[in-house]
């Protein structure tokens, strides 16, 4: 049994799980009676609600008032999957999905919303009785995410902000956790904002007035350039937590990045065409359920590009202003991912655009590229590898600024993805290009490696690249650094550096998972709590999902960490 | 009375109308609520009939909304599996296949069939727990195997 101390700021510590307080939502009544008796059985606080409107009014009026949400996926009012959204960034709680369809888009549209666990009905109570495990691991996630963000490798501040945990908990062997965190032990404490772990347990809400805070601080401090720290410092709002702003940047990312995603698709979509090459190819994955890429069997070849693109457009719709440079925080993850695939040739200047403005942004939370949607039909390994292909219809644009960063994560990992063919970049990041490139500075890179020092060194081999190509965006030869062999990181490369490391990484990340390495996991679960989520099968099943474009139909499983990136534009 | 009740209860079971998921509700069933089953049943039975008209009045309607017709499928067949009514649910399952295949009388037929279905698992349902008041306030189910 673990006892958490002090860890959750409601007063049932000491009998957790028992009181663990649950808000059911749910149209169906007969689900709702049932829910409700099998949560009382597990001695778990019942609320239900019939409309998913309701439930949000109930959320946000009693902030502090739940643990924990399950939630089914179709509802009348509202999509299961926008509520998801919605708690998930504004209120932070961890939310299970349910459904009597389990069909495995499904499923991963959840997994990309941020749902840390999707049931099947008819649901057990077995099932019930094990969710205080999510409400759990977010709070570990939390400080560790936090603190990893910082890039804060401090050992101490783990170990202080553990000392809750450490102590009070009985992780139950987890302490490895903050010693995983730190992975690279460092120990640089720098921070000392993750003071006390156990204050960071108030869970801030964020307003829609913090937010435009934030999101203003953000944008003056210029989206590749942002860091919790800076964030903080500029939105003076002195209750704040370093640790909050990190966390909710990651949130805003992953946001940004799915709204890229989807602006993306829609705009790009022209052509998504499987297999033909460049500028279209399937890009138009972005939502597309099986983006018409010869590929169709494949679904995750074009369905993965999806998440890109989309990231991307969101990235610069969330910079809030029209311009989709601004989307820094594009969730890099995705476009590499798609790019990768599928730019095998044609594709190699647009593609990498797109993918990166995503990278970049998701670098941070994660590094979730799996949204390689690539839409090109193009077998990716898909089947070998979680290799995430990427199909972006990224028009051939030459990214100005180039996506400096394209991470490619190690270039082995695009290899596996050879098959991207086609990563057409969708020329809707032409704009993006440019502002993507220059916001994926390295600044942005920055960010990318604190999730790296929590990873592992994938990161840091994604991340250096991209550094390293930053400058050289335009060219494709940053993709190519960055991939290796894929084409497809040359294409990739020339959009948004950042964009396809990500995407490399994340295939990198979902590479190493099928490896075993488990990096894609501590990726993922930044701050995901989702985590379990990353497990390796999965993984396999599904090659990572960029940012969960949800809008794209092609539901490929977006990394949680990607994920994460869609969420923080949630607020936008 | 009681062994006329589980004998009910097992056909119920062999004979495919019910499945597992109704272990589970009677399992929930305790001295809070001693009439949690039945009343799960009334409630589904009240809940579904609305979705059942609904899909009725769609198939009214030429040519058929194939997309509506599945969400509504979707919604039932969910509601099905809350009790356990496995008949039901399959039937649910196969409607949903010729939505999606845009088959419009294998639509009609199907739901035909369903309604049956539910109509029979209702009646049978029904006797059941009539017999249950009436053998007693007993636990009226040993869990199949």
């Amino acid at each position: 049994m673990v006892f958490l101390e002090g860890g959750f700021s409601s007063p049932r510590n000491d009998a957790f799980p028992a009181g663990l307080r649950v808000l059911v939502v749910d149209d169906d009544p007969t689900w709702l009676k049932i829910l409700e008796k099998m949560l009382k059985k597990c001695s778990y606080e019942v609320t239900t609600c019939g409309l998913a409107r309701d439930a949000l009014s109930l959320l946000r009026e009693r902030k502090d008032g739940y643990d924990i949400v399950i939630s089914d996926v179709n509802m009348p009012d509202m999509d299961g999957f926008k509520l998801l959204e919605h708690v998930g960034l504004e209120m932070d709680l961890p939310v299970i999905m349910m459904s009597v369809d389990g069909e495995t888009s499904r499923v991963m549209k959840g997994v990309q919303h941020g749902a840390c666990d999707y049931l099947l009905k008819p649901i057990r109570m077995k099932e019930l009785r094990n969710i205080w495990q999510h409400v759990f691991r977010k709070k570990i996630h939390e400080v560790r995410d936090i603190e990893s963000l910082e890039g804060i490798e401090s050992i101490q501040l783990t170990r202080s902000g553990c000392d809750l945990f450490d102590d009070g908990y009985f992780l139950g062997g987890d302490d490895t956790t903050s010693g995983r965190k730190r992975k690279d032990a460092d120990n640089k404490h720098e921070d000392r904002d993750l003071t006390d772990p156990s204050t960071k347990k108030a869970r801030v809400v964020w307003t829609v007035d913090l937010h435009q805070k934030f999101v203003r601080a953000v944008n003056q401090i210029g989206f590749d350039k942002v860091g919790p720290k800076k964030i903080l410092d500029l939105m003076n709002v002195p209750w704040l937590t370093r640790e909050n702003v990190a966390s909710h940047l990651q949130k805003y990312r992953l946001y940004l990045s799915r709204l890229q995603k989807e602006s993306d698709i829609k705009n790009s979509f022209i052509g998504m065409k499987h297999t033909d090459p460049p500028s279209k190819d399937s890009t138009a994955s972005f939502g597309l359920h099986k983006p018409r890429n010869t590929m169709p069997d494949d679904v995750l070849n074009g369905t993965y590009s999806f998440s890109m693109s989309n990231s991307l457009a969101q990235s610069v719709d969330l910079k809030g202003q029209a311009d989709r440079n601004g989307i820094t925080s594009v969730p890099m993850a995705e476009p590499k991912g798609a790019l990768s695939k599928d730019i095998s040739d044609s594709q190699k200047t647009k593609s990498s655009q797109m993918s990166f403005d995503h990278s970049l942004g998701s670098v941070d939370s994660g590094v979730s590229f799996a949204s390689f949607g690539s839409t090109n039909p193009s077998p990716y390994s898909w089947t070998d590898i979680p290799e995430i292909q990427f199909k972006q219809e990224y028009e051939p644009f030459q990214p100005e600024n180039g996506f400096n960063q394209l991470p490619l994560p190690e270039p082995s990992m695009i290899e596996k993805d050879v098959n991207r063919s086609r990563t057409e970049v969708k020329p809707l990041f032409d704009e993006y290009r440019s502002n993507l490139v220059e916001h994926l500075s390295p600044a942005d890179l920055v960010d990318l490696f604190p999730v790296q020092s929590k990873n592992q060194t994938l990161k840091n081999q994604v991340f250096n690249p991209i550094s390293a190509t930053k400058s050289s965006m335009k060219t494709k030869d940053i993709s190519q650094n960055c991939l290796a062999d894929s084409e497809f990181a040359q294409r990739n490369m020339n959009a948004a550096g950042i964009g396809v490391p990500l995407a490399s990484l994340s295939e990198d990340l979902q590479i190493c998972w099928l490896q075993g390495d488990g990096y894609p996991m501590n990726f993922a679960l930044q701050d995901f709590e989702c985590s379990e989520y990353n497990n390796p099968a999965l993984i396999a099943e599904t090659p990572f999902y960029l940012f969960g474009a949800p809008r794209f139909d092609h539901e490929h499983l977006l990394d949680p960490t990607e994920y994460f990136a869609i969420d923080q534009g949630l607020f936008a | 009375m009681r062994r006329q009740l589980q004998t009910m209860r097992k056909s119920l079971f062999d004979q495919g109308y019910l499945d597992e998921q109704f272990v589970q509700l009677e399992e929930l069933q305790d001295d809070a609520n001693p009439n949690f089953v039945e009343e799960v049943v009334t409630l589904y039975y009240r809940d579904s009939g609305r979705i059942i008209l609904n899909i009725e009045q769609a198939l009214e309607r030429k040519p058929f909304d194939f997309n509506k017709l599945d969400a509504y499928m979707h919604q039932f067949k969910g509601s099905s599996s809350s009790i356990g009514a496995k008949k039901v649910k399959a039937e649910s399952t196969l409607f949903r296949e010729y939505c999606r295949s845009r088959n419009g009388e294998g639509c009609m037929r199907t739901f035909q069939q369903l309604k049956k279905e539910y109509a029979t698992l209702r009646r049978k349902l029904e006797a059941y727990f009539q017999l249950a008041r009436q053998a007693g306030p007993v636990e009226t189910a040993c869990r199949p195997k």
